[in-house]
């Protein structure tokens, strides 16, 4: 039974996944974050702590960034999402991807796609960001293992070398 | 053949470019046609007996899979030391949490209201949550007497030293539970099959602790079961013992279903249910000379182990070598004990039992200095080890150390006296205060006495029919760099450039038992292993005519290819040989704990906000001395993401217990550091050149832990003037303290 109401309250949502028009049958209250990872097999997008503290599910939305364990698939209707596996140009890494390897912004991995798209975000926003204004821009991504230097570090560079290319 | 060494530089971590685009496959990014999700119904109370369970209205029950202790098809117990620790409870539970039941449905989002349905009478018993309840026996809810396990370490002669004292300082300090806070939950995959036997995909640190396990309790010969590891997004200890469980759980959800079953647990459920680092309280009494000098002491160490013995014994053990830290004790006894309560279980985290014993270590040497009248400095620098100086458990020290020399370079590094100096003058004159605490310690690297003997590691090395080299070991990758490092290994000893050298997935069907992933033993054990296995696959092409002593990268590629496609497979095996001269007696607990330390001393600078009582760490300096760093970069992410975590030990990460249970068990209420909240941290190394392991590494892992808390609560009670005993150390402890002090204190009305 709960099955078939289920069924029923499914909706054709339509939206945008890294330059792909994408249409998905989905739950409106579905979480974006399932619906990525399930039905997109976009599981570059990682689940954190399902309450929005952790950043581990951010993606960019319409150029925002948000958690997408806290966006309902309906709010997406119509939207520009922007997940790990568009950032990089096919086989060439993004800048920021380049900067994490080199200065070990990563290491388990598990916050890295959130952590980069927030640093995509910051950098968009705020092209020359000061190291505080970095871990400012940050700071609603938690990482356990690194202790964030590193990948300050790598944020930083990337800015740097964006401004001189 | 590549002439630059490998050794010391900071080559692209070998996973690296698959993390940075998210194409890493963790376990949730892993699915099996028709897999089913499973999920456990854990008890609601700290103790007592199961009287009746019901399955209640509104559920197709029909449609899920259920499991209790009565499908177990071997030992329901989750094999580990003591196998005390049953999967499923079936007749009694003994904390909040404890697996009871386990269900399985196609659909995820049908699980969690099927977990609220199933209703379990109890039938209450009397529990216990302090390790003081739990010491008067005011119920026995383990064993005879609730004591999972004791040390005695004795040197010289303990009960002749008080007469002789100048100075008796006492002191009792505390540490609390702390949440491993691995950013990926734990999960499992199992999938079983009557002729190959049972595998799990998983999220873990030690694939064959789970192998034992599952062999127990399926019942299933060796090679029956199969352990692989997916990438592990965090570990720190957190995935040491309790994948066991989550495996055991899918693995008997699997055999009862028939299809493949996956096991995520959401946040609240891992942090409620999970292992934590053990609560500990630490006494200690020692006598000192009138200059300082430690003539000799009494340290009771105890930690709370929860409501089964897991790894606590092996806890305790690392606990209570530290327990005396990097000075000389001519006399000292530590009594050391793990007792029981009805709280899950606590376990491994990062420093495993050290971080709890040296907190209070390096806190009573701040003690003692105000109460011999010298330093926190010179007290220290007074009562260091030196290299012929033996510890506690009389290993004597043959490790070139200069504890003072890396005492003042710490000093130096953190400006500490003009520092010290500067804080002195303005503290009185502002609305905060800012105080400076170092922190001495050291960390012994790999097993401890005769643990690696027992463990007997086995690496391999193979050459592939490309040319190329893989590594085969059952140590894991979650982010401390485990891949990297050992390729860096294999490709120094055969001096061949680090892009010829892999690492394979950790599979028990694949890689041999190298050890568990713990005890900042990979680099220094296994990587030796690795290095030797390397070698005996130079040794056998050459010893077959295929390659000449001296010989290029592109030589030695033809030559292996020209070996495979004669020989076949071309494996090479290393096995660990306890070094002839180590001498340890578990009896008696003394002898050689640790093939090597790393040592350190870190500096803290801090601001207390006397309006908000907020600590903030202004500056942080870890200087350590670990052997030949072997990738600086990596070595660099270990010591800070350690210091972090320390912060967050001392200042931030309280549980909160409520009758054996976390209550919050989230994270937004239970608080890890944001990248605002640390300092940048100041990373040094000093390399005095070790003999021990691969290339003159030590351990390194665990190291950073250590030091952060008592540097840092060193600096907070300086700068107030109060003394602070316990972690963690909220703004609301401070308050209280304050509060308090004030209220005792003269009319001054000044702070310290």
């Amino acid at each position: 039974m709960t099955n078939k109401s289920k069924q029923r309250a499914k909706t054709e949502i339509s939206f945008i996944v890294n330059g792909e028009p994408k249409t998905v049958r989905a739950y409106t209250m579905e979480r974006l974050l399932d619906v990525l990872r399930q039905q997109l097999e976009l599981t570059g997008t990682k689940e954190g702590c399902g309450e929005g503290e952790c950043g581990s599910c951010s993606v960019l939305l319409d150029g925002m960034l948000v958690n997408s364990c806290l966006i309902p698939v309906l709010q997406a209707e119509g939207a520009n999402i922007v997940t790990i596996e568009g950032v990089a140009a096919g086989d060439t890494l993004h800048l920021l991807q380049q900067t994490f390897l080199e200065h070990g912004g990563a290491q388990c991995g598990i916050c890295t796609p959130g952590m980069i798209l927030a640093a995509t975000h910051l950098l968009n926003e705020k092209p020359a960001p000061t190291l505080e204004e970095i871990r400012e821009g940050l700071s609603g991504n938690l990482c356990r293992c690194t202790g964030y230097s590193q990948i300050v570090e790598a944020v930083a560079e990337a800015s740097r070398r964006k401004a001189i290319a | 053949m590549s002439s630059d060494s490998i050794i010391g530089k900071s080559v692209p971590r070998q996973e690296g470019r698959d993390k940075v685009t998210g194409r890493s496959q963790y376990v949730d990014d892993m699915v099996l046609p028709n897999m089913l999700f499973g999920a456990t119904v854990r008890s609601r109370i700290p103790r007592g007996r199961i009287k009746r369970i019901t399955f209640g209205a509104g559920i197709a029950w029909d449609e899920f899979v259920i499991v209790s202790a009565k499908d177990i098809p071997g030992k329901n117990c989750i094999a580990l030391i003591g196998d005390d620790q049953p999967c499923l409870a079936s007749e009694c539970v003994n904390h909040p949490e404890e697996p009871i039941l386990l269900l399985a449905h196609p659909d995820r989002c049908l699980l969690p209201k099927a977990v609220e349905a199933v209703a379990i009478e109890y039938e209450p018993l009397p529990a216990i949550f302090t390790m003081e309840e739990s010491e008067r026996l005011s119920e026995i809810v383990w064993g005879a007497d609730n004591i999972f396990k004791t040390y005695l370490i004795e040197k010289g002669e303990v009960d002749d030293v008080w007469e002789k004292a100048a100075y008796m300082v006492e002191g009792e300090y505390t540490t609390g539970a702390q949440e491993q806070l691995y950013i990926e939950n734990n999960g499992m995959i199992a999938a079983f099959e009557a002729a190959q036997g049972i595998t799990v995909w998983g999220s873990l640190q030690c694939p064959y602790y789970i192998h034992k396990a599952l062999m127990a309790l399926c019942n299933l010969p060796a090679e029956k079961v199969r352990v692989v590891q997916m990438e592990t997004g965090g570990a720190f200890g957190g995935k040491e013992e309790y994948p066991s469980m989550i495996a055991a759980h899918a693995a008997l959800l699997a055999i009862k279903s028939g299809k493949p079953v996956k096991i995520i647990y959401d946040r609240m459920e891992d942090m409620a249910a999970t292992t934590k680092r053990h609560p500990s309280r630490t006494r200690h009494r020692t006598a000192l000379s009138k200059d300082g000098m430690i003539l000799g002491g009494e340290i009771d160490f105890t930690i709370d182990g929860g409501a089964y013995a897991t790894l606590s014994s092996v806890v305790l053990s690392r606990g209570a070598i530290h327990a005396g830290g990097p000075y000389y004790w001519p006399n000292i006894r530590i009594r050391a004990k793990a007792v029981a309560t009805n709280a899950p279980p606590h376990g491994a985290f990062r420093g495993f039992g050290a971080p709890q014993s040296l907190f209070a270590m390096e806190r009573h040497m701040d003690r003692i200095a105000q109460a011999v009248g010298l330093s926190p400095v010179e007290i220290r620098r007074r009562n260091f080890l030196h290299p012929g100086q033996s510890t506690t458990t009389e290993q004597v020290v043959r490790e070139p150390i200069d504890l003072p020399k890396l005492l003042d370079r710490a000093l130096e590094l953190s400006d500490y006296r003009s520092r010290k100096n500067r804080f002195a003058n303005e503290n009185n004159a502002s609305t905060s205060r800012k105080g400076i605490g170092i922190a001495a310690f050291l960390h012994g690297a790999g097993f401890t006495g005769s643990g690696e003997r027992y463990l007997s590691s086995v690496v391999g090395v193979e050459g592939c029919a490309d040319g190329t080299l893989r590594v085969l070991v059952s140590s894991t990758e979650f982010g401390q760099g485990t891949k990297t490092v050992l390729s860096q290994i294999a490709a120094q000893a055969l001096r061949l450039p680090y892009e010829k050298v892999s690492v394979a997935q950790a599979d028990t069907l694949e890689v041999p038992n190298s050890g568990p992933t713990v005890a900042s033993r990979t680099v220094m054990v296994v990587g030796k292993l690795v290095q030797s296995a390397a070698l005996g696959i130079k040794q056998t092409l050459i010893s077959s005519k295929l390659l000449k002593d001296d010989y290029t990268a592109g030589e030695f590629s033809v030559a292996c290819q020209e070996y495979v496609v004669t020989h076949g497979q071309f494996r090479s095996w290393s096995r660990y040989e306890p070094p002839a001269d180590v001498f340890w007696d578990d009896e008696k607990y003394r002898g050689e704990a640790y093939a090597a330390f790393a040592w350190a001393v870190y500096v803290a600078a801090v601001t207390v906000d006397l309006t908000t009582y907020s600590v903030a760490v202004d500056d942080f300096v870890a200087l350590q001395e670990v052997g030949k760093v072997l990738h600086p970069l990596l070595a660099r992410g270990q010591i800070i993401g350690g210091v972090a975590q320390g912060i967050g030990f001392s200042l931030y990460e309280k549980v909160v217990w409520q009758n054996g249970r976390m209550r919050n068990s989230q994270m937004t209420n239970y608080i890890i550091p944001a990248s605002t909240d640390l300092p940048p941290i100041r990373v040094f190394f000093e390399e005095l050149g070790n003999v021990h392991g691969a290339y003159g590494a030590k351990g390194i892992g665990e190291l950073p832990m250590d030091g952060p808390a008592p540097a840092i609560v060193n600096a907070v009670s300086e700068a107030l003037g109060v003394q602070f005993d316990s972690i963690p150390l909220l703004p609301e402890d401070i308050m209280e303290s304050l509060a308090s002090e004030e209220s005792t204190a003269d009319s001054s009305g000044k702070i310290g």
